[in-house]
């Protein structure tokens, strides 16, 4: 496992545990609807074969469910002096540092699950479409402590597009 | 003539009602004529042809009259409808923002911050050309965020360019002082005419000579010849002489002949449209023109070009041609040279060329260092060439461009080399960048590979790299995040002439007719000339 891509340098701020019964919520109602059609139409048409896919597909939702603790452990960001860095996933890696001259805007969302755990999911925006830095499972008030900081960094360090 | 950069409202030229729509209303105008020649001929001659003409079938009915009325009632509302639109169609410019009102029932009001100026189009098609007008688009950063001032008179639309881009760089100096040559007393609207459809397609003023790319003629049709298009094309032929050959049957000809004509007409267009294409660097940034017939020409301001991609199709390597791309942070409704996007900047030059352009838009990588790594970033096969370049264990991924696939890192910005058969090579301005990101999947771990993103604007080119050394991957993540937060933190070049303090200008930005300009500091004289466009 030394091949794991890691910054060491940083200590990593990690999101709620609280977020992984809204992960763990979110994956289970998708599975279940998923599972339960295709389930319905392999009981409707009767083929074989369907029910292989069926179990194949919810094996992997079980996998994936069962790893979700891992995975929600492994969303992390730290604010720089000058920039916000980030990264999730654990098979699939990824790490992002977006400078706070780059926001354009931060969004906070709250689903319905979200809110009843009172957690929040900060967004940033740039001007580019790739830069995907989404973190959930911020407790509400620091969602709102964080938005307000990252505005006004971003607005102290403002830079042409 | 009056500035249009008073802050006063002023109106777009008066032929923009015929510009814009009225040439279908001409050419509707033109079928009645001629369907009512029939009857004019009956009328003096007493002979009949054309018997099934609705016309003539209209002209013997009682309605003749109800229908004359009402033809000459729609034809007044549309005329009323055109002249209001282009009355309530005004525009102002002020030291801040472009703002454009229209519309008669629904106003529409826009408005575009000057500091965020991405481009300025001018394009002349032919007809406008021809009555000495020209269509100027303000293209804003985002989507559909473009300023149409479409029609103004031709040499006012080039005026109105060079005072747009002169406030948008944040110059202290209002305006560049009048020193283009007065015309030497009248001139017959006829003679001017005659002079503009004449004149070069690139003012030899404008920008110094050893700037400018120009297109090869030769080099044009061979590129064309020499594209995707043409495989094509050849693949459909020996198709066709395959399925006559097998069947026996011409009947393929005729389904297949509308194909041929419309391919030819594709080159045809293709061709004209980036004859007399050039690239030229002006003080207020890189202006492309081209077009024989209807003729376009843009302006990129400093620092608006989010990246650069160089690339090589394959059938191009023998002739070294290469073609080159940006991203940017507008869409402008213009097409680039030759239909393309217009975010292709160069169709296809060779090496200098490339060079060239990449001079005028990366002016930080004009150096001798810089220079040799970048054509080597186009030419060299790879290996130790200052590139850091994929570990040899890659090339279970990157079967023949593991060699060529690599980066490397210059003051101001990241070069990403690509592929060994389509060579590529894409420049990333470290002050243009939103971000950057570092990843790495199953298949790359076990390789202890990764790739990195460089995140810019939307557009043609997506800056990644992957099948680095995980490691040197880690640094380039490192350096490049430092990078990029020092590049824009030292950036000026979104207002460009900023540190400027001191008059005169190098150059005109655009050597146009004359700018009664107010003198430095002193507020903007009033317009003498409300109604804006001098024809």
């Amino acid at each position: 496992m030394t091949n794991r891509l890691d910054l060491p340098e940083i200590t990593w701020h990690r999101v709620s545990p609280r977020y992984i019964v809204v992960d763990v919520v979110g994956g289970l109602v998708f599975a279940l609807i998923v599972v339960g059609a295709g389930a319905a139409v392999a009981y409707f048409t009767g083929l074989t074969w369907l029910w292989i896919v069926v179990a194949a597909v919810a094996l992997v939702f079980v996998i994936a469910l069962a790893l979700t603790p891992r995975r929600v452990r492994s969303i992390g960001y730290q604010l720089r002096d000058d920039d916000v860095l980030f990264r999730r996933g654990i098979l699939y890696q990824r790490f992002v540092a977006v400078p706070y001259g780059r926001m354009q805007l931060v969004d906070i969302n709250r689903g319905p699950l979200d809110r009843a755990l009172g957690l929040s999911e900060l967004k940033f925006v740039t001007a580019a479409a790739a830069t995907g830095v989404v973190i959930p499972g911020l407790a509400e008030a620091d969602a709102e402590e964080l938005r307000d900081r990252l505005v006004a960094l971003a607005e102290s360090r403002r830079a042409g597009l | 003539m009056t500035s249009f950069t008073d802050g006063e409202w002023h109106r777009l030229h008066p032929l923009t009602p015929l510009l814009r729509g009225g040439i279908a209303f001409v050419a509707i105008l033109g079928f009645f004529l001629y369907n009512l020649r029939d009857i004019l001929i009956e009328e003096f001659f007493g002979a009949r042809s054309g018997e099934s003409e609705p016309l003539v079938w209209l002209y013997e009915s009682e309605y003749f009259v109800l229908a004359l009325i009402a033809i000459a009632v729609g034809l007044a509302v549309v005329i009323v409808g055109y002249y209001l639109a282009w009355k309530m169609n005004t525009f102002r410019i002020t030291d801040e923002v472009v703002e454009v009102r229209s519309g008669i029932v629904f106003r529409r009001n826009r408005k575009g911050r000057l500091d965020r100026i991405q481009g300025i189009n001018i394009g002349r098609p032919l007809l406008a050309r021809l009555l000495g007008a020209a269509r100027l688009e303000v293209n804003v950063a985002g989507q559909d965020a473009n300023i149409k001032l479409d029609y103004l008179s031709s040499a006012a639309a080039d005026e109105l360019r060079g005072e747009i881009l002169i406030l948008a760089s944040g110059s202290r100096i209002a305006a560049a002082a009048a020193q283009a040559p007065a015309p030497g007393g009248p001139v017959s609207l006829l003679d001017q005419r005659v002079a503009e459809l004449l004149a070069p397609e690139l003012d030899p003023n404008l920008a110094p000579p050893e700037s400018v790319v120009q297109m090869h003629t030769g080099r044009l049709i061979g590129s064309l010849l020499l594209s995707g298009f043409s495989v094509f094309v050849l693949a459909l032929i020996g198709g066709i002489i395959w399925g006559v050959a097998a069947t026996g049957s011409y009947l393929f000809l005729i389904g297949v002949l509308p194909a041929l004509i419309g391919t030819g007409s594709f080159y045809i267009t293709r061709f004209t449209r980036s004859l007399r294409y050039s690239i030229a660097g002006t003080p207020d940034g890189v202006r492309i023109g081209f077009g024989l017939l209807s003729t376009s020409n843009e302006t990129l301001p400093p620092g608006r070009v989010h990246s650069v991609q160089v690339t090589q199709p394959l059938l191009w390597r023998p002739s070294g041609w290469w073609e080159i791309k940006v991203n940017r942070a507008s869409t402008s409704s213009a097409k680039g040279a030759a239909g393309q996007a217009n975010t292709t900047i160069l169709p296809v030059g060779n090496v200098d060329d490339v060079r060239k352009v990449l001079a005028l838009v990366l002016p930080g990588l004009t150096d001798d260092a810089s220079v040799e790594l970048l054509t080597r970033g186009m030419l060299s096969k790879g290996g130790d060439d200052g590139f850091v370049n994929s570990p040899r264990r890659s090339r279970v991924w990157l079967w023949f461009s593991w060699r060529r696939n690599g980066f490397a890192l210059l003051p101001g910005a990241v070069v990403l080399r690509q592929g060994a058969i389509w060579r590529q090579l894409t420049i990333v301005p470290q002050a243009r960048m939103q971000s950057v990101a570092l990843q790495q999947g199953p298949l790359f771990r076990a390789l202890r590979l990764a790739s990195v993103k460089v995140h810019t604007v939307a557009g043609p080119i997506v800056p990644s790299l992957g099948g680095i050394d995980a490691d040197e991957a880690t640094r380039f993540f490192r350096e490049v995040a430092d990078a990029a937060i020092a590049s824009s933190t030292a950036d000026t070049s979104h207002r460009w002439r900023s540190s400027e303090n001191a008059p005169p200008l190098p150059v005109m930005p655009d050597a146009a007719p004359p700018v009664s300009a107010p003198p430095v500091g002193a507020p903007p004289a009033p317009s003498q000339n409300p109604d804006g466009v001098g024809a």
